[in-house]
């Protein structure tokens, strides 16, 4: 034991500034125990070579939890073994139950059923409290801080440093503050307010929160999202810091390059349910997307041959001052346009201009062979055409409201009977729509804020779907969502057009625009630098014409 | 970088502390511009007036601030006053209680009521504007009930606990002076015990807080239960104050006490501000209106102007938390990343 102990304090020493401050091996609740242990397996834990963990079991599992939110099974079975001194990736699609499973571990959220087992003992959360007295440290996608105190009294809330009479202890609670960030390589004033702090920051102050923790096992739903290179570096020395300590380090990310810099051990999941677990060298990426969406890469995209009809849109020299000039283009029955260029080239202005929500200042538009009003929405909306903007949140949906109201919401003259619109007919509406779409939903009348954002997606496409329009102008139809549901609007995109509708499509994403669209418009700077059919389009030839470099020589 | 933290906490206290001082100054500006105005005000029996007229609000508006600061309010705290004020004078009049005890069933019935809204507030997560609207009603009407015409008149409140009302030390009235210790002690309180940084971590943000493992509910209950407390003590030292209770004692004293609070500096929306700057709050409110009566303004003038202040206080607080934060983000490239030695160890 005195081995241990002694060898704890030279490794602290010899890593100098590094060693990670307030390493009070007499502070950690569980060093008895540890150290019993510690002395059976001296021998193999010299081999870990300088990792501090004596156990070789997992300090933390949690074996088929599930949890469900009305009829939304969010988690099914969320399994996960953590190691003392590993890093642990977990990835998977937006929805595929992480976040829910991070909760479970942070005793935010309890089980319905499943079981959790630290240091081979079951144990239940009744709350964030008893997680983290357990010694699991939650870092969340989103900073949980307090604005109005100070970045220190962030760090220490609950458990700020006492002298006699337990009151706190400032000076102290300061210094403890410093030693953290210096551990991070960063000189935050620990007196200042955490209000006005960036992104980054606040995330840096969340992970000095947890390293103050002292925490065994350490959680990060996705810190890297808001943060630079040079601080996710930072970040991945601090978690090699902590797992030399034998810390167990649960590393979330989208960034699958990011999972594979700093991960030992892999788990994917999918829909709610636990998919694999790999060490991390016998995965590559391909592997590793086709187990997070269950299929293969090629057949994301599926293109139904439609014979192009008459000319249901035709913009004619449309220019709006100062944003884009003498745009011209048709889109015919059937036929999916593409919108294509950098963002700020108008790709959303001309959208916008065609509906009617911005004035144009010169040209015209024709719908069906009449002409559209300029400025006008509502006619246009009522001579046929939909507008389902990027941002679905602020403009395409009522958050609140159910999902029958909001895809009722652009049908009510339709569905109204002597004045009177009846619950009824709202909802037949929208079952129809949401099954045709393939909503994934619990109650028809839940608010559709309970949805996952490629559900919400489908509401608005629903609530425009629902009028049966000639024309279907939407913009970034896949933005923010995971690729299983993205495959699903491309799908119905698709389909719309074999069933002759018109689509005019406005995306960022040259995968999508290369696989959805029949003809690609390509804007640069306010102007049509190249149009493309399917046939002859490449992503090289739509970038070079995205960036100005090859203007009109395809067209 | 130790020594950097301690040149840099200072200066954050500082500018912590400027919103008092700010109301503090702003005390001093209209006593002075009332005393060249009628030289008569700066008299000891003019300020003593003065000190004891805010007392009784700077008191409700301690327990208010520790509602506040969680992001709820309360508005029983004049009803409170007056029934607890109301009950203790019938005891007097008719039990003949010892004087001590006078306060402390006072303090323990305003403390029940208080309960009796943090119970709600918390457990059934009623909104607290609206439980302790109800309760400014129900006890409102169980204090008529209660008095139904017999008020309670000098001769029959004990002349030992009427002298807490006029009695002063070294010129300072003990009304001011206990009041002034309730202040201190809970702003002490309130900075250096965990429990009171809680409270402002509730309001400040309710969802970190939990998250934290903070117990939200039983330090909102608490701030709930210290409110109704001092609300209470208010209506011994009311009765000790007037020695004279009807059923209008306390009425209206609710929209004081959260003026006077607002004022000094603690944002209604929870998570900032201190006792100490309530206290001024109710401080500068009676000033300004002792020096309208000295200047012989009409008692209008005296709430317009706390209407004014009270909007002024706010735009004031939005505008210096707005160019706190930008002034703290314009310089933050300056201190962070540094070259750090410990950035060491490989990501495999």
């Amino acid at each position: 034991m005195t081995l241990v102990m002694l060898e704890r304090l030279g490794r602290r020493v010899s890593e100098g500034p590094s060693g990670l401050a307030g390493d009070q091996a007499g502070e950690d609740g569980g060093v008895g125990a540890e150290h019993a242990q510690a002395t059976r397996t001296a021998a193999e834990h010299a081999q870990a070579n300088g990792i501090a963990a004596a156990r070789t079991g997992p300090i933390l599992s949690l074996r088929q939890a599930a949890k469900a939110f009305g009829a939304v099974h969010a988690l099914v079975d969320g399994s996960i073994d953590l190691y003392p001194g590993e890093a642990h990736g977990l990835v998977g699609e937006n929805g595929a139950g992480k976040s829910t499973l991070v909760k479970i571990l942070g005793g935010v959220y309890q089980p319905d059923a499943g079981d959790l087992v630290i240091d081979d003992e079951p144990v239940t959360f009744a709350g964030p409290g008893s997680a983290r007295a357990a010694g699991v440290a939650i870092i969340y996608q989103e900073p949980t801080l307090f604005p109005d105190l100070s970045v220190a009294e962030n760090i220490f809330m609950g458990r700020q440093p006492v002298r006699a009479a337990r009151r706190i202890d400032r000076g102290a609670m300061n210094r403890e503050a410093v030693a953290i960030f210096a551990q991070l390589g960063v000189a935050l004033d620990p007196g200042r307010p955490a209000r006005g702090l960036s992104v980054a920051d606040q995330q840096i102050v969340e992970i000095a929160k947890a390293l103050s923790l002292e925490a065994r096992v350490l959680v990060m739903d996705e810190p890297t999202a808001a943060l630079t290179n040079v601080e996710v570096d930072r970040l991945f020395n601090v978690m090699a810091a902590l797992r030399r300590r034998g810390t167990a380090v649960l590393f979330i990310s989208h960034r699958l390059d990011e999972v594979f810099a700093s991960c030992q051990r892999v788990t994917i999941m999918r829909d709610g349910r636990f998919v694999l677990t790999a060490p991390a060298d016998e995965l590559d990426v391909d592997t590793m997307i086709r187990a997070m969406i269950g299929r293969e890469l090629g057949a994301m995209f599926h293109k139904t041959e439609v014979t192009p009809g008459e000319v249901v849109l035709n913009v004619e020299h449309l220019e709006r001052e100062n944003v884009f000039y003498d745009i011209s283009f048709a889109v015919r029955r059937g036929e999916i346009v593409a919108l294509a260029g950098l963002v700020g080239a108008g790709r959303t202005e001309v959208a916008r201009a065609v509906f009617g929500i911005d004035r144009r200042t010169a040209g015209s538009v024709h719908l069906l062979g009449k002409p559209l009003p300029n400025g006008q929405p509502s006619a246009a909306m009522a001579a046929g055409v939909a507008f389902v903007p990027e941002d679905r949140r602020q403009q395409g949906l009522v958050m609140d409201m159910g999902i029958d109201d909001n895809v009722a919401l652009a049908s009510l003259a339709r569905l109204r009977k002597g004045g009177l619109i009846f619950r009824s007919a709202e909802r037949k509406l929208a079952v129809t729509w949401a099954k045709r779409l393939q909503l994934r939903y619990g109650w028809i009348h839940s608010a559709v804020a309970t949805l996952s954002g490629g559900n919400q997606q489908k509401v608005v496409l629903g609530k425009w779907l629902a009028r049966q329009p000639a024309l279907l102008i939407i913009d970034e139809p896949t933005r923010g969502i995971d690729v299983g549901t993205k495959a699903e609007v491309h799908r119905i995109l698709d389909g719309l057009a074999a069933d002759g509708v018109a689509v005019l499509m406005i995306s960022s994403e040259l995968p999508e625009v290369l696989g959805v669209a029949d003809r690609i418009l390509v804007l640069h700077e306010g102007r049509m630098a190249a149009e493309f059919d399917r046939a002859d389009v490449t992503a090289d030839k739509i970038m070079r014409a995205a960036t100005g470099q090859a203007v009109k020589d395809a067209a | 970088m130790t020594a950097r933290a301690a040149l840099t906490a200072p200066r954050l206290a500082s500018i912590l502390r400027a919103r008092e001082a700010g109301t503090a100054v702003l005390v001093l500006v209209v006593f002075a511009a009332a005393t060249l105005k009628d030289h008569n005000f700066a008299n000891a029996s003019s300020v003593q007036q003065l000190l004891t007229g805010a007392s009784l609000i700077a008191l409700l508006g301690v327990g208010e601030t520790l509602v506040i600061v969680t992001r709820n309010v309360d508005l029983s705290v004049g009803s409170v006053l007056g029934l607890c004020a109301f009950v203790v004078g019938n005891l007097f009049r008719h039990q003949h209680i010892p004087v001590w005890s006078g306060f402390v069933i006072a303090v323990a019935l305003g403390a029940a009521i208080g309960a009796v809204n943090g119970l709600i507030t918390t457990v059934a997560r009623v909104p607290s504007l609206v439980v302790t609207l109800a309760m400014l009603y129900i006890v409102r009407g169980v204090d008529a009930k209660l008095v139904s015409g017999s008020i309670v008149v000098p001769s029959q409140v004990p002349s030992a606990f009427a002298a807490v009302g006029y009695r002063t030390v070294l010129g300072i009235p003990w009304l001011a002076i206990i009041v002034a210790v309730v202040v201190a002690a809970v702003a002490y309180a309130m900075r250096s015990f965990r429990s009171g940084r809680e409270l402002y971590a509730i309001g400040s943000n309710p969802e970190a807080a939990t998250l934290a493992g903070i117990p939200s509910g039983r330090r909102v209950f608490m701030a709930f239960v210290a409110s109704g407390a001092l609300a209470g003590l208010g209506g011994a030292l009311f009765l000790a104050l007037f020695a004279q209770v009807d059923n209008s004692a306390g009425i209206g004293y609710e929209l004081n006490v959260i003026a006077a609070v607002v004022v000094g500096g603690v944002a209604i929306f929870g998570g900032s501000g201190t006792v100490v700057g309530a206290a001024l709050g109710a401080l500068l409110l009676n000033t300004i209106q002792q020096a309208l009566v000295a200047v012989r303004s009409s008692s209008f003038w005296s709430e317009a102007i706390a209407g004014a202040l009270l909007l002024a206080a706010i735009a004031f607080d939005r505008w210096l938390a707005l160019r706190v934060a930008r002034g703290l983000r314009s310089a933050e490239g300056a201190h962070r990343d540094l070259p750090v030695a410990s950035a060491r160890g490989s990501s495999p």
